[in-house]
């Protein structure tokens, strides 16, 4: 099946712009929304089973259901445009061609919830989608889309487009009200500090990912049930997956929730370079445990992938051949997380450095025979024990590597090289 | 040299802190100002964000140095990113390294070339694999990345820096 939902415009020349996104029936969804009672638009959303796109999968409506509704504090709705997990880049695409999207969801986010103000925290780096983010605001606020009194319905909205300073740590959502909030991005514990309860300020806060915002005028637009039809029976709708690495067509593609991971590669991105094997995927960015090509046919939505023994994660998929050797790969990925580790608790910090110590040595074939063994150790204990999931999500990955191809780490520690052939 | 906006950057910091409930959540976005200002983050600029913003010097401090973006020291015309990250280094990203250390003239793989032209940082992912290998040269993205378009690249810039223009087109 061949749906599009967020992308389905993206190549509409000046999408980006107010003019033709109203064009192509943009802002539509909000003036439905505005005739509804908030607490409708928020069952619509929890009914179309649309959930989070940013990681972890969580229904969105469910979590707007968590903000407390008789509050005297402020609310706030915080969009997290950080993307740092790599192999992601599909939010640079709904920020860059479709800003005016994005800033609709939030409009009726912010209506659904009661929420005034709104921030969008976009990583430093995407300067060209910082820019023009901020002309759609701009655009939207002169048009009466944002600000007091929002197309006549006693509604205010104000957005304001922030620029992150580089730190992966940051798209973790606590880490992110941290740096919001002017300070370094040390995640904060939980409980007590649930962005629901004590988020930005102190205050209620929803925090939601760039492309789950933009799914939410669709949503409502088409109805709960509709979106719901597309997916599977717990994940409604589509993704944008980001697909890199040995495919002939490395891109963006949207397909729906469950679509099958041999589908995703030979139909949707043009098979393998050189009509070589598929040897290893990672299916949902680089926290999440690898998949060898006995898995090709895991339906990609967050309950497939789990059953896997991998994750739906941020929708980023990395696809190996068999000219690609492992211990490179885990090494490489050990490498990112002892760099972005925010260093606040001893297991993450030591063990994100330790484990890639290691495994560099394994790598340059100075090794000792215990090893390996070494690094599972420690990657073990990196896990359930830390403020923030990033430790679980450099260990676990790390240890499928160890595991699942643990033959090409022996025989590195063995034979002081590499025994990939081919390339 | 006293470190100090001129008047109509410092009406652009009035603005900027009063979009943020709070003060000091203007603090990235003010580091990035400052940044574009005086090329860099000295330590006096430290101090003199720290008094507009009614901060422990401290504070300022320590977010500067957290965050990747900022710059430490005065950095080259030209600041180069390039990604050695895994889907990077599963296309290439060594060899597109080694290619371009020796076009910009850089001995020891990372840091600013002798004639302060270019700054090389070797940074993690930059949320654009599918140009893999890919860097970012002052504010753009370009990739996918091979020794002809890496020459083409640099031997097309100016001492200016490379801005993206949105409004253009
Ligand atoms: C280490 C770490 C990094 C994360 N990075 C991102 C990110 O870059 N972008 C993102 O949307 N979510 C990221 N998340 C997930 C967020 O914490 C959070 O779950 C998400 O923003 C919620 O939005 P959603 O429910 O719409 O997915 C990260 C989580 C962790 C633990
Ligand atoms: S788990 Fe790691 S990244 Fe998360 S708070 Fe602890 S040290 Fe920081
Ligand atoms: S791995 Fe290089 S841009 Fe993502």
């Amino acid at each position: 099946m061949s749906i599009k939902i967020t992308t389905k415009n993206l190549n509409i020349p000046n999408y980006n712009r107010l003019s033709v996104y109203r064009e192509h029936g943009g802002y539509e969804a909000l003036k439905k929304a505005l005739s509804m009672e908030p607490a409708a638009v928020t069952d619509e959303v929890k009914r179309s089973n649309l959930v989070g796109l940013g990681g972890a999968g969580f229904p969105a409506g469910v979590k707007w259901g968590f903000i407390p509704k008789d509050t005297p504090k402020a609310k706030y709705l915080v969009v997290n445009g950080d993307e740092g997990e790599p192999g992601t880049f599909k939010d640079r695409y709904l920020l860059e061609f479709a800003p005016h999207q994005l800033i609709e969801g939030m409009i009726i986010c912010s209506y659904a919830v009661g929420i005034h103000k709104a921030y969008i925290y976009i990583r430093g780096e995407y300067i060209r989608q910082i820019k023009i983010v901020r002309r759609a605001v701009e655009e939207a606020q002169e048009a009466g889309l944002l600000g007091e009194n929002i197309l006549g319905s006693g509604f205010n909205l104000d957005i304001v487009v922030h620029q992150g300073a580089g730190a992966y740590i940051c798209g973790e959502e606590t880490g992110l009200i941290e740096s919001l909030e002017g300070k370094k991005g040390f995640p904060r514990i939980k409980p007590p500090f649930f962005p629901a309860a004590i988020g930005l300020f102190g205050c209620p806060t929803v925090i939601n990912n760039v492309e789950t915002l933009s799914q939410v005028p669709h949503v409502i637009a088409n109805g709960a049930e509709w979106f719901a039809s597309i997916g599977t029976e717990k994940n409604g709708g589509t993704r944008v997956f980001a697909v890199s690495g040995h495919v002939r067509k490395p891109g963006i593609c949207e397909l729906p929730m469950g679509v099958p991971l041999r589908e995703l590669i030979y139909e949707h991105c043009g098979g393998m370079r050189d009509d070589r094997p598929v040897k290893a995927v990672i299916p949902g960015g680089s926290s999440s445990p690898v998949l060898t090509a006995d898995h090709l046919d895991t339906k990609m939505d967050f309950v497939g992938l789990r059953d896997a023994g991998s994750m739906g994660g941020s929708g980023a998929v990395v696809v190996m051949d068999d000219t690609t050797c492992m211990v490179d790969v885990c090494a490489n990925i050990a490498r990112f997380y002892a760099h972005e580790s925010c260093g606040q608790c001893t297991p993450c910090r030591e063990g994100t450095g330790w484990v890639s110590k290691i495994l560099d040595r394994i790598l340059a074939g100075n090794a000792r025979p215990e090893d390996v063994d070494n690094a599972v150790r420690v990657a073990k204990n990196m896990m359930g024990r830390t403020i923030c999931l990033l430790a679980d999500g450099a260990a676990m990955p790390i240890l499928s590597y160890l595991t699942k191809f643990r033959n090409e780490f022996d025989y590195h520690v063995e034979h002081k090289c590499c025994d990939v052939k081919g390339g | 040299m006293a470190v100090e906006f001129p008047p109509e950057v410092k009406r652009e910091f009035d603005e900027l802190v009063a979009k943020y409930e709070q003060t000091r959540a203007a603090l990235l976005p003010v580091l990035h100002l400052a940044q574009r200002e005086f090329g860099y983050i000295s330590p006096e600029v430290e101090e003199y964000v720290a008094g507009l913003m009614e901060l422990p010097p401290t504070k300022v401090h320590e977010v500067v140095t957290f965050y990747t973006l900022y710059h430490k020291t005065q950095p080259g015309k030209h600041v180069i990113r390039l990604c050695k990250t895994l889907s990077c280094h599963l296309l290439g990203a060594h060899t597109i390294k080694d290619h371009l250390c020796r076009k910009i003239g850089l001995e020891n793989g990372h840091g600013t070339t002798p004639d302060g032209r270019f700054t090389l940082e070797l940074v993690e992912c930059l949320g654009a694999c599918e140009f893999a290998p890919m860097m970012q040269v002052d504010e753009r993205y370009y990739g996918p990345l091979t020794p002809e378009k890496i020459d083409e690249i640099i031997d097309g810039l100016t001492d200016e820096p490379v801005v993206e223009n949105v409004d253009e087109g």
